[in-house]
């Protein structure tokens, strides 16, 4: 991959669209990153989980303005940025849960879905604030031997 | 592959056999159908989710409320991944510690510890 590409895409913040999202991140990966099947699998549910916040954020919000996605290629890394108008949110909202292998984490249902974007994406970034939330997830793409 | 879920009963074991994909788009039908087994006096329940192409938090946390449900009633439930990827899944976020994960129906359903 030689230049970079950017593609900016706006979805209906609804769960249906979700599986639009995985596309688009699957899509992405095939154009001449070089991924591998196992790499792409897992940053499909990083993405995901990034969607699924926003789209719990407009819901929270009762906001009907659109996801805003961002997928960006460059020379060596896939980006995908997701940004909400939701009410945002701030570290110390989030709750501490049990570790996932305590017996008593079955007593939460919810609270592993930043967890597996920090795993499955080699970067992250929040930046959350009362207009919303950008969430930046990117992957390292392999060095192409010439 | 379309979301789905049937039941059958394999002695004293509810299988419930999962396909597609389980997100926030179809967890809450994946809830519904879980439920609608326990409710019905099911508290040994073995989930197949060997035909899943993808699960995400949403579903793994639909799991983890079916466990903690018929662990409460005194009863065991049992996931199934047969060939799946979302094996990888499940131990990156260690629930195969807190819940049973089997290579098949028949061995799920023998009543032979993980």
């Amino acid at each position: 991959m030689s230049a970079s590409a950017s593609m900016d895409f706006e979805i209906p913040a609804r769960p249906e669209y979700l599986s639009l999202v995985r596309s688009l991140v699957v899509e992405a990966a095939e154009t001449d990153t070089n991924l591998t099947q196992e790499r792409v699998e897992d940053f499909k549910v990083a993405v995901s989980e990034a969607a699924t916040n926003a789209i719990e954020a407009h819901a929270r919000a009762c906001c009907d303005e659109s996801i805003r996605i961002r997928c960006k290629i460059t020379e060596d890394r896939l980006e995908f940025h997701i940004a909400d108008r939701g009410f945002g949110f701030y570290p110390n909202q989030i709750q501490v849960l049990p570790e996932p292998d305590d017996p008593s984490r079955l007593n939460y249902e919810r609270g592993l879905g930043i967890y597996l974007m920090q795993v499955l994406s080699d970067d992250v970034e929040i930046k959350s604030g009362p207009d919303g939330t950008q969430v930046c997830l990117s992957i390292q793409l392999p060095a192409v031997t010439e | 592959m379309e979301f789905s879920v049937t039941v059958a009963s394999h002695g004293r074991w509810e299988v419930l056999t999962v396909t597609g994909e389980i997100d926030m788009a179809t967890a809450p039908r994946f809830r519904q159908r879980l439920l609608a087994v326990i409710s019905a006096g099911a508290h040994n329940v073995v989930i197949d989710l060997s035909g899943v192409d993808f699960i995400d938090s949403t579903g793994l946390g639909v799991l983890m409320g079916a466990a903690k449900r018929v662990r409460s009633a005194g009863g065991d439930i049992r996931l199934v991944m047969a060939g799946s990827r979302l094996g990888d899944l499940v131990e990156l976020t260690r629930l195969d510690r807190v819940l049973d994960v089997f290579g098949s129906v028949s061995a799920a359903t023998s009543d032979s510890e993980a």
